[in-house]
């Protein structure tokens, strides 16, 4: 007899490897397991004529709808009118300069999130300030020998990133100064803010879009006339404003009151300690809640159409209703779905890896 | 730098001279004099706009005030819940807007709250494909604008549907481009008993919930009063309806010509702007419920084990009543969200408030100021309203700590 202490036995089959992830995720108990069957079969029974349709029964190559024969999608007309889907009506040989002033915002937006790059501040200044002012004069011209394109030329995905980047740069400062008056001591000032606030996030854009159509030119001298542009930009910028200026006011209120304290207790003016102490701490919290709001803009520019902007959605829409080309609006839509989707889909994922890094940890809240 | 320092220096010095602080350091003169400043510019700004405003109303010739909301409209809406002619006047096509704002806003409500919470459920699951399944459709459908939604439901899926003539048969009722004819429930005489058992069983399931609670304080016996107030308020109607000899008939739409008369139909419009709205918000409802479901501590579930309760009382007991604390505020802002998304209806032409009355009556009277502060108040009443309940909801459930 050997006492000897055996090696220990493997787990039992069913319980590692494929199988035992599957009777523990997928099949444990008789409700689950009747989940999965039904999902499964639903799944196969749906995504097969969905694949089918979309890819196998497609029509990838043509310039016109005869291509278009086989009964699947008909992606040629999505290739077609590429062009115009993006840069809407700009004229064709003009382009570059839309795509020089979204190469420059990626390369400066990429600045601003690879950490190893330095002068971070830079970056955001520069985003901020100076690419508003040569982006304005790329994609308007008029100046430097650039030839000048009417506002009513400019559609597509190129003017969806023009009223959301506008909207959310030109909101971040006057968000800035309403927060701070919500926060402020004196009364007027905090009541006046909190009423624009709150009027502006309680109506629907929509409502805002039309104020600034109809509205808006009778509130100025008849000799000042706005393009259409002008005026959902000021739409967009006045509802955005109260969005922002709530989130710089969630960032405020999580820089602990020590630092306001200490500020005050250094002798620092009311502007110096929020410029030199609490801004700078609290932007940097503010991140994920700006991303965040830029998404939600993002997809409300869309709104547009209804004051006869040709953002990406309107003008896939309307070209769904040329007649070379009509019955494709499947195709048109989930164009845009996959545009829109990976944008904010992109950015919310950024948006939570930011909130996890940023997951410090403050003490005691003012 | 150094002129900070330079200032620290000489203010105790000042101070000698002078007997008080210089009007410029006091800081509560200081804000008086800014907040004066301030009001003066924006009483200039409002005076400038206004005077502007007058001044181009006169040269278009349009009267303002209020008294356009009398005359008469003269244009048709698609779907009212109360009596509308073309003869009825533009203040009533703004109740008539209003109305239908409301029905497809509570009928998005209903249904996302429902396929919301199913999904935050199922998102939690312990099955990894339905836990899965529930991830991929709320990370689909959030990110996605509700715009292009209703367009694609309204444009791509409901305006390809058949003719009136090849319409589909669907649950009794016909599918077609004209919306989905249901057959209309008629009540006859004795119907109203029908409406009478049924509060006398909703007053009935409360009295008996309340007084299960007493008892069960007083003796710790429970009585099932969740399935005898179910089946009450199911069986008492439907027994009172079979005795009464069933006093309902049913309008059955029928075809004639091109198109159905009879029934009820479902405007495609309604139905494109429901789903939209329904399957947008379901995938926000869906976080938020599976946030405040995530925010219940684990302590929490383990006690409740420990004390050997089984897990459907647990989920009713322990988890649901404090998740619902973290889920309810969220969730009535979820609510605002899809009564103001509802305003897209007029990229569709559905009839609501922004669609009839900032829409028809504002381009046929010009009367632009008054109609969309009109639209504004509604929407910024409803927005008050909810914050006013938050508050309200926030204060009661806050945690009692001693």
């Amino acid at each position: 007899m050997k006492y000897e202490i055996q090696p220990t036995l493997p787990p039992p089959a069913n319980t590692v490897g494929a199988i035992g992830w599957m009777r523990k995720h997928l099949f444990h108990g008789p409700l689950s397991s009747a989940a999965t069957v039904i999902i499964a079969v639903l799944a196969v029974y749906l995504l097969t004529p969905v694949l089918q349709w979309a890819f196998i029964d497609a029509d990838w190559i043509g310039d016109s709808r005869e291509a278009c024969s086989s009964g699947g999608a008909c992606w040629v007309f999505i290739g077609n009118r590429l062009e115009q889907f993006l840069y809407g009506f700009y004229p064709s040989e003009q382009t570059w300069r839309l795509n020089l002033a979204f190469v420059l915002l990626i390369a400066l937006i990429a600045w601003m999130l690879i950490p190893r790059l330095p002068g971070k501040g830079w970056a955001g200044a520069i985003t901020l300030v100076i690419y508003p002012i040569i982006a304005y004069y790329l994609l308007i011209g008029d100046a430097f020998g650039l030839e000048y394109v009417e506002t009513h030329r400019w559609g597509g995905f190129s003017l969806t990133l023009v009223l959301a980047f506008v909207g959310i740069v030109a909101a971040l400062p006057f968000g800035i100064l309403l927060a701070l008056g919500r926060r402020s001591a004196m009364p007027i000032v905090r009541s006046l803010s909190v009423t624009y606030i709150e009027i502006w996030r309680g109506v629907p854009l929509i409502t805002v879009l039309f104020m600034a159509s109809v509205m808006l030119p009778l509130f100025f001298p008849e000799d000042i006339n706005f393009d259409k542009l002008l005026r959902a930009l000021i739409g967009i910028i006045m509802f955005q404003t109260a969005y922002m200026a709530e989130v710089v006011r969630g960032g405020l209120q999580a820089i602990p009151k020590g630092q306001y304290e200490a500020a005050d207790a250094l002798g620092l003016s009311y502007w110096k300690k929020m410029i030199l102490i609490i801004l700078p701490q609290a932007l940097k919290l503010m991140i994920p809640g700006i991303v965040n709001t830029f998404i939600a803009l993002f997809k409300d520019t869309s709104l547009v159409v209804i004051i006869g902007l040709f953002d990406l959605l309107a003008i896939v829409q309307a070209a769904s209703n040329d007649p070379d080309w009509i019955g494709f609006a499947t195709e048109g839509y989930i164009f845009v779905a996959l545009m829109f989707w990976i944008f904010c889909f992109g950015m919310s994922r950024y948006s939570q890896h930011l909130e996890k890094l940023l997951h410090t940890g403050h003490g005691n809240r003012a | 730098m150094s002129k900070e320092k330079s200032r620290a220096h000489e203010a105790p010095a000042r101070k000698k001279h002078d007997s008080g602080t210089r009007f410029w350091n006091d800081p509560g003169k200081r804000a008086l004099v800014f907040q004066t400043l301030l009001i003066g510019i924006l009483g200039f700004l409002i005076y400038t706009v206004v005077d502007n405003t007058l001044h181009n109303l006169e040269t278009r010739g349009i009267t303002t005030g209020f008294d356009f909301l009398h005359e008469e409209a003269g244009f048709g809406i698609p779907l009212s819940l109360i009596d509308y002619t073309e003869a009825d006047s533009y203040g009533r096509t703004f109740i008539v807007g209003l109305l239908n704002t409301v029905l497809v806003s509570v009928l998005g409500i209903i249904a996302a709250t429902v396929l919301g919470f199913m999904l935050g459920v199922a998102r939690l699951s312990d099955n990894w494909l339905v836990a899965k399944l529930s991830t991929l459709y709320i990370e689909i459908f959030r990110n996605i604008p509700l715009l292009l939604q209703i367009f694609f439901w309204y444009f791509a899926v409901l305006r390809a549907l058949p003719s009136p003539r090849q319409s589909i048969e669907l649950f009794g009722g016909f599918l077609n481009i004209r919306g989905f004819s249901v057959p209309k429930p008629v009540p006859e005489d004795g119907f109203g008993l029908v409406v009478a058992a049924f509060v006398i069983a909703i007053v009935a399931s409360v009295i008996l919930v309340r007084w299960n609670h007493k008892r069960q304080d007083a003796t710790g016996q429970i009585f099932p009063a969740g399935w005898v107030s179910a089946g009450l308020i199911v069986g008492l109607p439907l027994l009172t309806f079979l005795v009464s000899g069933m006093p309902l008939s049913l309008d059955r739409p029928e075809l004639r010509g091109f198109n159905f008369t009879g029934g009820m139909t479902l405007l495609p419009e309604l139905v494109a702007l429901w789903l939209a709205l329904t399957i947008y918000t379901a995938a926000f409802i869906a976080e938020t419920v599976r946030g405040g479901i995530l925010a219940v501590p684990k302590g929490q579930l383990e006690a409740s084990s420990a004390l050997g309760l089984p897990k459907r009382r647990t989920l009713r007991l322990i988890v649901i009543p404090q998740a619902m604390r973290v889920i309810i505020p969220p969730l009535t802002s979820q609510y605002l969200n899809l009564t103001k998304n509802s305003s897209l209806a007029t990229a569709i032409g559905y009839p609501d408030l922004v669609s009839v009355f900032a829409g028809t009556t504002l381009n046929q009277t010009g009367q632009a100021i008054e109609v969309i502060s009109m639209t504004m108040a509604v929407y910024l009443t409803l927005s008050l309203l909810t914050s006013l309940f938050m508050n309200w909801y926030n204060k009661r459930m806050a945690l009692v700590e001693r």
